[in-house]
């Protein structure tokens, strides 16, 4: 292995961090360089998750993590790790092509309608791939800051008084999260001497009375501060509102963001308390598969309630989330592999979803579709719109058609209708919950709520998409003044062609997910291959 | 000293506390500071109450608990100041800009009876 290949697993860090900090050192007005030193970090970017992704599935059953990075090569129960195992590099791929959409789209007019978009977006991608990374949960708190400066920023991005309303709630109610996850964070340690994720897991198991009680008390908080993340209701209340307002490639973006608390879910819920972890195995699982049918209750009113596009890909961030954490929360392997699936998919779907929302309402008078919504809610109007009488674009052909079958592709993956990857996902979900009750014992009721909810739902989704779509594709919209550049349809048709892909490479795709999901369900290989004294800190 | 500590940590996180609940961005911004006082203090306290014992190791001695402090949480309270300093200081400006945008400090960008 060459020397840059031992480093693999920092470089997404590194990278973006270099990137955006050389973006500010040219000034914001290089737009045209930086732009392409965007483009070519998360290139680069893509590359290096493709190879930790190939690195990873090459380890084979063992569940052991593919690398394990020691910086400045202490033991792991002394320094900070990063780990690489198959979940990590699904998110930082996963992370990567939601850059690169993002990136390509605001190339056409978004990232001039503010300052620092480009760094910005570096910077998120700095903090999103460090969280996916990290062995160390006072780390994973660090990189979850810089993660969110960096989001805060971008939500903000084009400024005016709708985005600074939401982005104000959004910052407050984070900034208070950070804090508890700093009083669960010094909780663990101080019950358990460690802050190593794997170390952790392994001390767990000898804690008794009232260690064990505090433990679960932080572990507890620890999970407020993951699902305020994910939007879990009632912690999720500051979400539409700041998807909505927030500009169309930030929003993309940000639809991963909701995602890290997922991810955080599934590595540490499933690393503290699986099968091994003695009596608080299994803790809170009811909570998580409760609270998630909830998210999806709330989600799915949202959905039917709005009457604004923006509002809408919101309410779908909330239903999904509900989803995966009840998915998470039901604790059987093959449900998590089906949520793998799903989360996938529908980060995917929701990320096209916003780039369409903008590519379609710049042909309709503004406030169009505000019918029920008082035009106050909506911003002060023009405020935000990038430069005025600027020409955007030509007209390309068939624009409208195109824009309608990519708003049709994403109604189906959004509702998990058939032919497309929502489908085989919800199925994935689905049949491993039902499937469980041939063993003799009758699927509980907890179970068959979840699977009405997870279909009506559904049902939910595609109501509110069809009329959105036919208010929009047969209603007002003028084709004359509807004009779009290629580099805003290519990211739409990229992330599209993405989820047909995961649908046509089903096979491989559901493979590699059921093997994550048996090594998340079996953390040992994870704990030995951390802590392992030999596993030399590089490349695997 | 433990009762000070915790009166202190109690003082401190129900003032922030009853401060963020409120409805003007200033009230919410001292709320946000005095919570992470609170927290920072909480934190410091993680690595047991001690006084006299050094953080640092001397040469030559065993390395115990029993005659140090541990020095990890006062590393994680630093971290935790700087950061936390930080994003203060983001929500200042935000705070600000949405004054000036809004002509109100009201958190929700307008007076509840408007």
């Amino acid at each position: 292995m060459s020397g840059l290949m031992d480093h693999l697993a920092i470089l997404p860090i590194v990278l973006p961090l270099l990137a955006g900090a050389l973006m500010i050192m040219l000034g914001d007005q290089r737009r045209s360089l930086n732009g392409a030193i965007g483009l070519v970090s998360m290139a680069a970017m893509l590359v290096m998750a493709v190879l930790l992704l190939r690195q990873a599935d090459a380890v084979g059953g063992s569940g052991l993590p593919a690398a394990v990075y020691r910086l400045g090569d202490w033991p792991a129960s002394f320094g900070i790790v990063l780990v690489v195992d198959r979940l990590t590099a699904l998110m930082l791929l996963l992370a990567a092509i939601l850059g690169l959409a993002a990136l390509t789209f605001s190339l056409a007019r978004w990232h001039r309608i503010g300052a620092h978009f480009q760094p910005l977006v570096q910077f998120q991608l700095m903090g999103l791939n460090g969280a996916f990374l990290t062995g160390d949960l006072f780390n994973l708190f660090v990189f979850f800051e810089v993660m969110l400066a960096a989001s805060y920023g971008l939500a903000l991005h084009g400024s005016g008084a709708a985005r600074v309303r939401a982005g104000l709630h959004y910052i407050a109610i984070n900034l208070a999260a950070s804090l508890l996850f700093l009083i669960a964070a010094s909780l663990i340690y101080g019950v358990s001497g460690t802050l190593n994720m794997a170390d952790l897991a392994a001390r767990i198991p000898s804690l008794t009375g009232p260690d064990r009680m505090l433990l679960e008390v932080g572990a507890a908080i620890l999970g407020i501060v993951f699902l305020v993340k994910a939007g879990m209701w009632p912690l999720g209340f500051w979400l539409p509102g700041t998807y909505a307002a927030a500009s169309p490639p930030a929003a993309a973006l940000l639809s991963i963001l909701s995602k890290v608390g997922i991810y955080a879910v599934l590595r540490l819920w499933l690393l503290l308390f699986s099968g091994e972890a003695g009596e608080s195995a299994g803790f809170g699982g009811t909570w998580l598969l409760f609270g998630g049918i909830l998210t999806i209750g709330f989600g799915t009113f949202a959905v039917l309630a709005t009457q604004d596009m923006s509002r809408l890909a919101g309410a779908s961030v909330l239903v999904s989330s509900g989803t995966l954490l009840a998915a998470i929360g039901t604790g059987q392997v093959g449900v998590t592999s089906g949520a793998l699936m799903y989360m996938v998919s529908s980060v995917l779907a929701i990320a096209a979803f916003f780039l369409v929302i903008d590519l379609a309402e710049r042909g309709r008078e503004v406030g169009a579709d505000v019918l029920a919504v008082s035009l106050e809610a909506f911003g002060e109007g023009d405020d935000e719109e990038p430069t005025e009488g600027e020409e955007i674009g030509i007209a390309i052909p068939a624009t409208m058609a195109i824009l309608g079958i990519s708003f049709m592709a994403c109604a189906l993956l959004l509702a998990g209708l058939p032919p497309f990857s929502g489908f085989l996902a919800k199925f994935a979900i689905l049949s491993p919950l039902l499937g469980s009750s041939d063993a003799g014992r009758a699927v509980p009721t907890g179970t068959w709520v979840l699977v009405a909810a997870l279909i009506i739902s559904g049902l939910a989704t595609l109501v509110a998409m069809t009329r959105t779509g036919i208010n929009t594709f047969w209603g007002s919209l003028d084709d004359k003044h509807l004009r779009v550049r290629v580099i805003e349809l290519a990211p739409v048709a990229l992330l599209l062609s993405l989820c047909i892909g995961l649908t046509v490479l089903a096979g491989p795709a559901m493979r590699y997910m059921e093997s994550t999901a048996q090594a998340l369900h079996q953390p040992g290989g994870y704990v030995r291959g951390v802590l392992s004294p030999t596993n030399g800190g590089n490349g695997s | 000293m433990e009762i000070l500590i915790a009166l202190a940590i109690g003082v401190l996180g129900g003032s922030g506390v009853w401060l963020l609940l409120r409805p003007r961005t200033f009230q919410v911004i001292v709320g946000l500071s005095l919570l992470s006082y609170a927290v920072n203090l909480f934190i410091f306290s993680m690595g047991k109450m001690r006084t006299g014992v050094a953080p640092i190791l001397q040469k030559g001695e065993a390395g115990s608990l029993i005659f140090y402090d541990d020095p990890l949480p006062q590393a994680l309270v630093l971290t935790a100041i700087v950061i936390g300093f930080a994003t203060t200081a983001l929500f200042l400006v935000v705070m600000l800009a949405s004054r000036g945008l809004t002509g109100t400090d009201h958190v929700d960008g307008r007076e509840r009876d408007q």
